[in-house]
């Protein structure tokens, strides 16, 4: 790997002025993913990665059905609350576990909310956060990776065991100390979900960046003397961006259920904020009477197995869009 | 193969130092410090002192450090005050029935997840593939906990076939002698992961159909039973044998949801309980134990996977 060793101070003018003559006549000569890898003006505008990646997905039936569905459950939750008015702030006792009714359409919970306008309020908390996991585990690890990953060395070797250590823990220990720890808000539980969530990013993200930094356009970033950041910023990311995309999808529906899991044993969100979990939480007391209150557990459950089929099915249709575009190349 | 078998454990030695200083660590992270954690915001500064001196928390990390390694390596994980038993005695309880729980939802979930996995990878894109791809979609979207609360629900509640709670006994033979009480939180603990194998397995099969090994025994006239059970089988087998050394941390998760669900007597339970009472030598003597199987996991899968596919051992 001699290429690696960036030019010496002395060198460098050569190498960046040797090109610039050599431009206009050595332009028809590259393909044009390498011309626009160089800078150069391509003849014609390529479709973008990101518009063929679409065009497949679009072709993908269940795909489509699966990004209503998340677009319905965001808007359930986001513009529910605008429409089907509940109080969800002054708990009633006269109404605590009423039955499903005209004026309760999913009746009531242990403290007397409105389940169905819990559940979009729970369902906000469970959104927020899980996007928000997602997004930061994501950058986390796609940073951290491709910096190891094209890096290398001892210095790859380092970086990668403190991946390796963070998932030889079984995070859900840590995961429920924390909770205990921080009795977390709504932003300290993104960072509780995240700190071990960009872990598996950063290692795919590692190994995608190994196989990247070994091609002819990002050698020649080196050759011509740019910086390791141009090269990982300009050329390794948006090379990685499919597998980028596709873990942020997963890592939504897995934050949601990481989130739900801690709702579920009391240590999730305090109270009065709520997640899905949570609510799925008050109804387990309930579940042994001999009355059924079957309001207090399918909807919230339903609505998180729901969410979380939408953004699997979407991440998996993402892959194929993504993959295809390879194999087309 | 010795060359990667030190490289290996090596790495092992030094994933297990990391993760031990960063549970260690966690534990001075509480409100306070452990030890006003533990004893409440009632307690005297003296009293807080007194303890704090005597667990030896007035003394550097690093000699902590080393005094709880030293303690653990001699088989003394710390005493649990809200228990008031020693930690070592509470896993030789506990970890057990953790044991029985897991390896039975795992056989389970392999049991159902192999076949299967491999009958969608060769009837694949037909209906019986899409509606056990559906399955598995179902799998991974369900929570375990509320996959332990549907059952308890149909099968408990509503029809009382089985009983809603786990074995309610405190000796390993105790929980097994009530094999009926078992039956739930065992379906619980395999429907999650068999969507884990049977997808794994669906798309390594697949991966194998395609090689050149299957073609040359279709050539030489095996017939396909012998092709997919004396071939592909025993080369997806890898993947499996591999997917279920590092998803213990996975297994270990699954344990502490199903024990709450069913309120099961094991490790999970008694770690759940633990964090309540903010019991920290027991937090960190479980986070320890759980580690080093994870860490054992991993380090079994790579060796086994070396020792399975000679071309790992050169690369």
């Amino acid at each position: 790997m001699s290429m690696s060793i960036p030019p010496s101070e002395g060198s460098l003018p050569a190498h960046v002025a040797e090109p610039e003559p050599a431009e206009p006549e050595s332009a028809g000569a590259l393909t044009s993913v390498e011309a626009e890898e160089l800078g150069l003006a391509p003849a014609f505008k390529p479709r973008s990665l990101l518009r063929r990646g679409w065009e497949v997905f679009a072709q993908n039936k269940l795909a489509l059905a699966s990004l209503g569905l998340a677009l319905f459950m965001i808007g359930f939750c986001f513009i529910g609350p605008l429409i089907y008015r509940t109080d969800q702030v002054h708990t009633n006792l006269q109404e605590v576990l009423c039955q499903p009714s005209a004026s309760h359409l999913l009746g009531c919970d242990n403290v007397g909310y409105d389940v169905l306008g819990r559940l979009m309020l729970g369902g906000q908390t469970s959104i927020e956060v899980g996007v928000a996991a997602a997004i930061v585990s994501v950058l986390f690890g796609t940073i951290y990776g491709a910096l190891a990953g094209f890096i290398g060395g001892p210095l790859d070797a380092f970086m990668m065991r403190l991946v390796d250590a963070g998932l030889s823990i079984p995070y859900i220990t840590v995961l429920i100390m924390l909770s205990v720890i921080f009795h977390p808000n709504k932003g300290v539980m993104i960072f509780v979900i995240a700190v071990f969530y960009w872990l598996g990013v950063a290692r795919l993200i590692r190994g995608e960046t190994l196989t990247l930094r070994t091609r002819e356009y990002v050698q020649a970033v080196k050759v011509i003397g740019g910086r390791n950041s141009r090269a990982i910023v300009r050329h390794i990311v948006p090379n990685a961006i499919g597998t980028i995309i596709v873990q942020g999808t997963f890592a939504v529906a897995d934050s949601i259920i990481i989130l739900a899991g801690l709702g579920f044993l009391g240590l999730g969100v305090q109270p009065p904020t709520t997640d899905w979990g949570s609510m799925l939480s008050g109804g387990l007391q309930y579940l042994q009477s001999s009355q059924s209150y079957w309001w207090l557990i399918y909807p919230a459950g339903i609505a998180i197995i729901l969410i979380c089929i939408a953004f699997n099915f979407i991440g998996d249709a993402l892959r194929d869009a993504f993959e295809t575009r390879l194999q087309r190349r | 193969m010795v060359g990667y078998l030190i490289r290996r454990i090596v790495q092992a030695i030094i994933v297990l130092f990391i993760v031990t200083v960063i549970t260690l660590a966690l534990v001075h992270l509480f409100p306070g410090g452990p030890i006003r954690a533990m004893l409440g915001p009632r307690a005297t500064v003296a009293q807080v002192a007194y303890y704090n001196q005597l667990y030896g928390f007035d003394q550097p990390f690093y000699i902590q450090y080393l005094k709880w390694v030293g303690q653990i390596l001699q088989g003394n994980f710390g005493f649990s005050a809200k228990l008031n038993i020693s930690v070592a005695s509470l896993i030789a309880q506990d970890l057990p029935k953790t044991i029985v729980l897991v390896a039975l939802g795992t056989i389970v979930s392999l049991g159902f997840g192999i076949p299967l996995g491999m009958y969608q990878a060769v009837k694949r894109y037909t209906v019986g593939d899409y509606v056990l791809t559906g399955v598995s979609f179902l799998g991974y979207a369900t929570p375990t906990f509320f996959v332990g609360l549907l059952l308890v629900e149909w099968f408990a509640v509503d029809t009382h076939v089985f009983p809603p709670f786990a074995p309610q006994s405190s000796s390993l033979l105790g929980v097994l002698s009530q094999p009926r009480a078992l039956v739930l939180p065992v379906i619980a603990y395999a429907f999650v992961l068999y969507a884990l194998w049977s997808r794994y397995m669906r798309s390594s099969v697949m991966d194998n159909l395609v090689q050149d090994y299957v073609r040359t025994a279709r050539a030489k006239g095996a017939g396909e039973r012998r092709i997919l059970w004396g071939h592909i089988f025993r080369n997806s087998l890898l993947s499996i044998v591999t997917l279920l050394g590092l998803s213990l941390p996975t297994l270990v998760a699954g344990a502490i949801f199903i024990e709450v669900v069913f309120n099961y007597p094991g490790m999970g339970l008694a770690f759940y309980n633990a964090a309540l009472n903010v019991d920290y030598q027991v937090l960190l003597g479980f986070t320890v134990l759980a580690t080093v199987a994870t860490i054992l996991g991993n380090l079994l899968a790579d060796i086994s996977y070396a020792i399975l596919d000679p071309r790992v051992r050169y690369s």
